[in-house]
C-alpha cells in the first residue's frame, strides 16, 4: 500500500477516527491491527519474517532481562552479600556470559535474515564474477522495510543488552515497536526507549496535535506529489541514458537529483511524523535542513539522523572501543608513529562505518563507494583541521561573514550531489565517467536551448517544480531563523486556515498523478 | 583530574575544558574527538571503557570523564 495510493489515504482516515472511538486502552492493540493489515498488503511472506524478528527480539531480551534480575537478587540478598569479593565476581561474570551468547545468537537470527535475503545475490554475483563460476541468483521476496525494521529492533535488543532500558515482557508490544507502520517504508529508525514513551499510552484527541500532524501530512505530499515525483521524470530520463546525456545534463540530472531526494525523503518522514503526531504518538526527527550545512560531518548530523545516529552508537563506538583495536592503535604508537597510532582507531571505525552504510543503503558496489567516499572526506576534514583552524585564524572577518558561510554551504552541496552520482547512475565505472564529462562533456549551449525541455518535463513543470523548491527554500529559512512555522501560524489561525487549504488545492491541482504520470515508491523504500 | 584535563587539553586546546559542561550536547566534541579521548584515557588508566557507557552524559565535562573512570577503576 503505498502512502500516495488513495487506498492509504482512506486506511488512516479510517484508523484516526476509529482509533479516539474505541476506549482508550485498545488505542495500541489497534496500532497493532492496522500494522497487520497494512503489511499484509505488502504480502504475507514479509509478514511471517517479521514474525520471526519479533520473536526472536522478544525471547532474547526477555531471557537477558530475566538474568540480570536473577544475578541481582542474588548478589543483593543477605546470602549474596556475604559472599567472598571474588565469588560475588565470579557470579556476575557467569550471568554476563550467558547474556552474551543469547545476545549474539538474537543479533545472528535478525541480521541473519537480512543479511540472507538482502545480500545473497550480491555475495553470489561477486563470486561469479571473481571465480569465473555461474551460480545462478536466487529468488527470495524482499520483505516491505526490512532494513529499517531490522535496524529498529537490533537497537532494541542491543539497549536491553547494554541494561539501558529493561526488556518489554509484553510480546505484542515489541510486535507494535517492531511494525508500526508508518516507520516501516522509510523510518525515522526509532529506538524502544523514545518510542515507548507515547506508543503504547492512552491518547485522548488533541485538537492543537491533531491540527498540527494533518498540517505535516499535507506537506509531505505536496513536497512528495507536486516535486519529487514530477522532477522525477526528468532524473530518470539523464540517469537511464547516461551514453546520450552527457556533459552539462549530468550536472544537471544531479542537481534535479538533489532536489528530488531532498523533497522525497522529507516529504515521506513529513507523512511519517504527521499520522504520528494525530495518533498522539511522538516521533524523533530525521532532518535538520540539512543543505544548509556546512562540511559533510555537520551534513550527516542533520540528513537522516536516526540512521547515522544508529551507526554511530551500535557500529562506531563498539568498534573503536573494541580492545582488538586498541591494541592495534597502542602497536602502531610504538611501531610506526605516535600520530599515527593515536587516529588508527579513528579511522578504521570509521572507514567500517561508512562501508556498512553504504552496504545498508543497498547491496551493489555503488553504495560502497559512495559510503567510503564519505568516510574519506570526513577523515580528511579532519587531518586539515589545523590547517583549517589557522586559516580561520588569520581570515576571521573573511570566515565570519555571510558570504563565506554561503560558499561553505555550496561547496558541501556539490560536493554530497558529486557523492551522489553513484546513487543516480547504480554502477560505479558509469558514474565517474558520468562525473568527468561534466568537465569535459560541454553540452551547455544545448541544455539551455531546448535540451531540458526534452527530459519529459514541459516548462509549465519546470516552473511548478522552481516554485515548490523556492517554497521549501523559504520554509527552511522561516525555520532556521524563527523555529517551527506550524507554531507560528498557529497564533494566527485564519492565516494557517488559508495556507494549508492552498497547499490542499496545490496538491490536487499540481500534484505528479494526472495522465502518463504514475505516482512512485518512495525513494527511501527500497533501502 | 589533572591528567584527564591534560588529556583533552591535548586533543582540542581551545576548549575550556574545565568549565564547560554541554561538550557532547553542544557539538564541541564530536565522535572522532570522543574516540581519541577513550583511547587515551584507556590508554592512560588501563580501563576499558564499554560501548555502553559511551553515552553524552559520560563526555559532556571533564567531570563527568572523571566520574566514569573512577567508577571503571573501582569495578
Amino acid at each position: 500500500m503505498l502512502f500516495t495510493s488513495y487506498g492509504f489515504i482512506a486506511f488512516i482516515a479510517i484508523l484516526f477516527i476509529l482509533y479516539y472511538l474505541i476506549p482508550k486502552r485498545f488505542q495500541w492493540l489497534l496500532l497493532l491491527c492496522a500494522d497487520v493489515v497494512f503489511y499484509a498488503c505488502a504480502g504475507w511472506q514479509g509478514l511471517c519474517f517479521m514474525a520471526v524478528t519479533v520473536l526472536v527480539s522478544w525471547a532474547s531480551t526477555n531471557l537477558m532481562g530475566a538474568s540480570l534480575r536473577r544475578q541481582k537478587e542474588t548478589l543483593s540478598s543477605p546470602e549474596g552479600k556475604a559472599l567472598p569479593r571474588e565469588e560475588r565476581r565470579a557470579i556476575k561474570k557467569a550471568a554476563e556470559k550467558y547474556r552474551k551468547r543469547i545476545f549474539v545468537l538474537a543479533l545472528l537470527c535478525d541480521l541473519g535474515i537480512l543479511a540472507a535475503l538482502k545480500y545473497t545475490n550480491f555475495l553470489i554475483g561477486n563470486v561469479n564474477a571473481i571465480t569465473g563460476a555461474s551460480l545462478a541468483s536466487v529468488d527470495w521476496v524482499l520483505p516491505l522495510g526490512i532494513s529499517f525494521y531490522t535496524f529498529q529492533t537490533v537497537s532494541y535488543v542491543i539497549d536491553v543488552y547494554w541494561e539501558k532500558i529493561p526488556a518489554e515482557r509484553n510480546p505484542l508490544k515489541v510486535a507494535l515497536f517492531t511494525s508500526f507502520f508508518p516507520l516501516l517504508i522509510q523510518g525515522p529508525i526509532s529506538r524502544f526507549g523514545d518510542l515507548s514513551e507515547t506508543l503504547f499510552s492512552e491518547h485522548k484527541a488533541d485538537y492543537k496535535q491533531i491540527s498540527f500532524g494533518l498540517q505535516r501530512i499535507l506537506w509531505g505530499y505536496f513536497k512528495k506529489l507536486v516535486i519529487a515525483d514530477r522532477l522525477l521524470i526528468a532524473v530518470t530520463a539523464v540517469c537511464g541514458d547516461p551514453a546520450g546525456y552527457d556533459g552539462a545534463y549530468v550536472l544537471a540530472g544531479t542537481l534535479l537529483y538533489a532536489a528530488e531526494l531532498y523533497a522525497d525523503f522529507t516529504g515521506g518522514i513529513d507523512i511519517t511524523i504527521g499520522i504520528a503526531q494525530v495518533l498522539g504518538i511522538r516521533v524523533k526527527e530525521n532532518f535538520v535542513r540539512p543543505y544548509f550545512s556546512r562540511n559533510i560531518a555537520e551534513y550527516w548530523r542533520r540528513w537522516h539522523i536516526s540512521m547515522g545516529t544508529w551507526f554511530k552508537d551500535y557500529i562506531f563506538y563498539p568498534l573503536s572501543v573494541a580492545p582488538w583495536l586498541l591494541k592495534l592503535s597502542k602497536k602502531a604508537r610504538v611501531k610506526i608513529s605516535d600520530g599515527f597510532g593515536r587516529k588508527l582507531s579513528v579511522y578504521v571505525s570509521t572507514i567500517v562505518t561508512w562501508f556498512l552504510t553504504g552496504l545498508w543503503h543497498g547491496a551493489a558496489w555503488n553504495f560502497v563507494v559512495w559510503g567510503l567516499l564519505n568516510a574519506v572526506f570526513i577523515l580528511a576534514a579532519e587531518e586539515f583541521k589545523p590547517v583549517s583552524l589557522r586559516f580561520r585564524e588569520k581570515h576571521a572577518r573573511l570566515v565570519s561573514g555571510f558570504g563565506y558561510r554561503v560558499f561553505e554551504t555550496l561547496r558541501t552541496f556539490l560536493l554530497l550531489c558529486s557523492f551522489r552520482i553513484l546513487d543516480c547512475y547504480r554502477d560505479v565505472a558509469v558514474s565517474f565517467k558520468a562525473f568527468f564529462s561534466v568537465f569535459t562533456g560541454g553540452r551547455w549551449g544545448e541544455l539551455f536551448s531546448g535540451g531540458l525541455l526534452g527530459l519529459g518535463l514541459t516548462s509549465a513543470d519546470f516552473a511548478v517544480c522552481g516554485v515548490g523548491v523556492a517554497l521549501m527554500f523559504a520554509v527552511s529559512c522561516v525555520q532556521e531563523k524563527f523555529g517551527e512555522v506550524r507554531e507560528l501560524l498557529w497564533k494566527r489561525k485564519a492565516m494557517a486556515y488559508i495556507a494549508f487549504s492552498l497547499l490542499a488545492i496545490i496538491i490536487l491541482v499540481f500534484g505528479a498523478y494526472g495522465v502518463g504520470y504514475d505516482s512512485s515508491q518512495f525513494i527511501y523504500n527500497q533501502f | 583530574m589533572d591528567e584527564i584535563l591534560e588529556i583533552l587539553e591535548g586533543i582540542n586546546p581551545d576548549i575550556d575544558f574545565e568549565t564547560c559542561d554541554t561538550l557532547v550536547d553542544d557539538g564541541i566534541l564530536a565522535s572522532l574527538d570522543i574516540v581519541s579521548v577513550i583511547a587515551e584515557l584507556s590508554d592512560a588508566f588501563d580501563i576499558t571503557i564499554p560501548a555502553r557507557d559511551i553515552v553524552p552524559e559520560n563526555f559532556n565535562s571533564a567531570e563527568a570523564m572523571y566520574a566514569m573512570v573512577q567508577r571503571l577503576l573501582d569495578d
